[in-house]
């Protein structure tokens, strides 16, 4: 680099000095028997950094959420967490009772669909309180405050805290279980298809919502979805999967922007202009 | 290749060396499509660069690849981030994101909608992701939109709706409310009518005087004219087919 | 009031019939549960789970602390057994007779008299003491399974100590009913370790669990569980901060032996709404009443409620 030996002022180029990692997969492979669920999947998330996992039905990517976030341990590979507890952390390498404390204190998952991540018999304040009764709270008054307040957060009528969630719409349903799965403020949220199955307006207003609470937050986020406007909406990164493995990565731009590989690219150019 | 020295000894904002693209469209039997080879280009501050060459050539390929949204098949971009030399095509997503958040700026032609962010949170938007106070980035969100003339009415609705000038005024708002380092203007006045042309001019001329460098492309000859330190010719560095 | 009886069987101290399946239960059954007892009072509130056996009565009729009593049960024992705090109720009196006949024992309403106390859903007023051992008809083990319908799921709970779940029943309570509305059945900490439901005693009993010098054994015979509570082991209702926990009190009094401080009954005594509060744990009431003590509605006929039947006397 000869033009910059030229500039004295400038230092030279230096190694980016990044903060450690929140959380590092590496060479994470699942399989059932001969069935390839996942294979030799790697990478690291940051952060306040948004992750995206694209790929069709079958490319593996739920198997990858439920692998990374502790609840399909893997064939071969490792997860490390950055826990608040224990420090970076070998995921399955922790007790059971250890991990799914870890699971409950540093992590959030938002399910498809709202029936899987919430207690449909119990109220929706109820269902946003419950974190922070696993963490030890026991001042009732306290917990009711801080869940109005995150009611308010996600655009409900405060009025309703006390009804069920069935009596609630589907977008409504997801949107208190945003609120249960971040009261506790956790480090890493993983998100299913979080607008999957949504009227298309309704997903809109719960994407501008994440958006707005990852930015609030600076939160790490997982997301898998099949939807490519979705990704280009809320992820920082992308990673294309097909058939168990991922196929290309990088930022959510650029892999929409200028593909490389054959199935990014078929899988961009398939999508809808309307 | 050697560079020219530079007139003064300031170090540049944009390194460009070696760049070579050609797009190979895999689903169409991979053909392949050369843009540009061998591409050398620096930049800096208080310069502004103008791509020419006709259609096709590949300016908008080139400002892309500066800005990270495509990948280079070779070559390297440095820009200067923090009193160090970051290389763009090979750098981390957090670094290039962290990179356009507060060095490298863009105004495209288009304005990516999001449904349902009014004129002025967009505005306020990259103020806000630097940290600064909402109070503040709210003035100094206002200032930049009446400098472009934008009525007040239009400041709490989502641009969706407006039309393709305004569109892009919104566009130029974002890029000029704060001072980024390096900005990237690809057809920044193309739906402008002369007297919000002006205006923009004024606002690119400001900017280069405070230090910005700026790498640009303009059909209009009166801008080009008017904010052009140099041209440079893409077609130089066209690709063997 | 007499109850018709039927003639006890009286056997012979040493004969043969005393030994063969000694209260009703084969000696490899009463093993068992005995091992499971054992079990269950090394690990204060675990449920433990047992083979639960096909007992004279159908599973909702006490069968688990039938099968406690039988397992633990001998000649040399004074067994009670008493029904929502009653001697006198029908279920009560059967079992009661039951144990007489295939165990040979004394029975009493008397509770200090007793070693054994079978209950369904009470415990006595008077205070339990060391040597005595209480068994709790339990329909329910598991406190979580109205939240939590996964049995691996409320076992891995037990296991890992997450009981944040418990307390979301209590909120609910709270923010439907604007304090913790639960009156029996009210979950417990056992020596800060293990959650567990004290069966449905009201809530006012509760207390009288903490630091206990009596033995307090507790069987599922539908669920197949055993718990167990040793002596002198802290017992803890939960509540939260700015809820504690309360026993129920009355205005009233008892209305037949004016004890003020019992667990009382509503008694509706005719068409037109009246009531009169009384003494759920009738032995205490009808001791009280022996010693001279008159409540406002003494004299009333349900004072005049004789339960010894003639065999009972004849003991």
């Amino acid at each position: 680099m000869t033009s910059l030996a030229h500039s004295p002022s400038i230092p030279p180029v230096s190694a980016a000095t990044t903060p450690s990692p929140l959380l590092q997969v590496e060479a994470l492979t699942k399989r059932y028997g001969s069935i390839t669920g996942c294979e030799d999947v790697s990478f690291e998330l940051r952060a306040g950094e948004v992750l995206g996992i694209v790929g069709e039905s079958g490319s593996g990517k739920t198997t990858l959420l439920n692998a990374v976030s502790g609840h399909l341990e893997p064939t071969s590979g490792s997860v490390r967490f950055d826990a608040r507890r224990h420090g970076l952390v070998d995921v399955y390498g922790l007790s059971e009772p250890d991990r799914r404390r870890m699971q409950r204190e540093d992590w959030g998952f938002v399910h498809q669909n709202p029936r899987d991540g919430l207690r449909m018999r119990v109220s929706g304040g109820a269902n946003v309180a419950e974190p922070l009764m696993n963490l030890g709270r026991r001042h009732y008054g306290e917990m009711r405050q801080g869940t109005i307040s995150w009611l308010a957060r996600v655009e409900l009528d405060l009025n309703r805290i006390d009804h069920k969630p069935r009596t609630f719409s589907g977008g409504m349903q997801q949107r208190i279980q945003i609120a249960r799965n971040l009261i506790h403020q956790p480090r890493l949220v993983f998100m299913d298809e979080p607008t999957g199955g949504l009227d298309v307006s309704v997903q809109a207003r719960l994407l501008d919502l994440l958006r707005e609470l990852v930015r609030d937050l600076n939160l790490a986020v997982i997301l898998v979805t099949h939807d490519m406007a979705v990704a280009r909406l809320m992820a920082d990164r992308l990673m294309v999967m097909k058939g168990g493995r991922v196929v290309e990565s990088g930022l959510t731009d650029q892999v929409l922007d200028d593909p490389q590989h054959p199935y990014s690219q078929l899988l961009v150019s398939s999508v809808l202009q309307i | 290749m050697a560079f020219q020295s530079a007139p003064d000894d300031r170090a540049p904002a944009i390194l460009v060396d070696g760049l070579a693209k050609t797009f190979t469209l895999h689903n169409q039997g991979s053909a392949g499509i050369p843009v540009f080879d061998r591409l050398q280009l620096s930049v800096k501050p208080g310069e502004c660069v103008v791509l020419a060459g006709e259609s096709g050539v590949g300016k908008s390929t080139l400002m892309r690849t500066i800005f990270g949204n495509y990948l280079p098949t070779q070559g390297r971009v440095e820009v200067l981030h923090d009193g160090h030399y970051v290389d763009i095509t090979s750098a981390e997503p957090h670094m290039v994101l962290e990179i356009r958040r507060r060095t490298l700026g863009y105004v495209s032609q288009f304005l990516r909608v999001i449904p349902r962010i009014s004129t002025l949170d967009l505005t306020m938007e990259p103020l806000l992701e630097n940290g600064v106070d909402p109070d503040e980035a709210r003035e100094r969100a206002i200032a930049v939109l009446q400098a472009l003339r934008l009525p007040q009415a239009h400041w709490d609705l989502p641009p969706a709706t407006f039309s393709g000038g305004e569109q892009q005024r919104v566009n130029i708002a974002r890029s000029f409310v704060r001072e980024y380092p390096i900005l990237l203007l690809d057809e920044p006045t193309a739906s402008l009518d002369a007297a919000n042309r002006a205006i923009v001019v004024d606002l690119i001329r400001a900017a280069l005087d405070k230090g910005t460098a700026m790498i640009g492309i303009f059909h209009d000859a009166d801008v080009r004219d008017a904010v052009a330190t140099r041209l440079f010719q893409v077609s130089d560095f066209k690709a063997a087919a | 009031m007499t109850i018709a009886n039927e003639p006890a069987v009286t056997t012979q101290a040493g004969s043969p019939e005393r030994y063969y399946n000694y209260a009703y239960l084969d000696e490899q059954t009463k093993r068992m549960i005995r091992r499971a007892i054992l079990k269950a009072l090394c690990i204060p509130g675990y449920q433990v789970p047992f083979g639960s056996r096909e007992m004279p009565v159908p599973y909702g009729w006490g069968t688990g602390g039938i099968q406690l009593t039988a397992s633990i049960i001998g000649p040399d024992d004074v067994f009670k057994c008493i029904d929502q705090g009653a001697d006198d109720t029908t279920n009560a009196v059967s079992i009661r007779r039951f144990f007489a006949t295939v165990a040979d024992v004394a029975t009493t309403e008397n509770t200090t008299e007793a070693t054994i106390i079978q209950s369904r859903h009470r415990i006595p007023e008077h205070k339990l003491t060391a040597g005595q051992v209480m068994i709790f008809q339990v329909p329910q083990p598991e406190p979580l399974r109205g939240l939590e319908p996964r049995e691996m799921e409320t076992r891995a709970m037990h296991a890992y100590e997450e009981y944040g779940l418990q307390y979301v029943s209590l909120y609910e309570n709270i923010s439907a009913f604007g304090r913790i509305a639960a009156t029996a059945g009210y979950p417990v900490m056992i020596d800060e370790r293990y959650l567990m439901s004290p069966s449905p005693i009201p809530k006012f009993d509760n207390p009288k669990m903490n630091n206990c010098p009596a033995i307090l054994l507790f069987g599922a015979g539908r669920e197949k569980r055993i718990y167990a509570v040793p002596p002198f082991t802290q017992v803890r209702s939960l509540d939260f901060e700015d809820y504690p926990f309360e026993i129920q009190t009355w205005e009233e009094r008892c209305a037949l032996c004016d004890a003020e401080g019992s667990y009382l009954d509503e008694v509706v005594l005719d068409d037109a709404g009246q009531r009169m509060f009384v003494c759920s744990d009738s032995h205490f009431c009808g001791e009280r009443r022996a010693h001279g003590h008159a409540g406002v509605m003494a004299g009333h006929t349900l004072d005049q409620i004789d339960t010894d039947g003639p065999e009972e006397k004849a003991r």
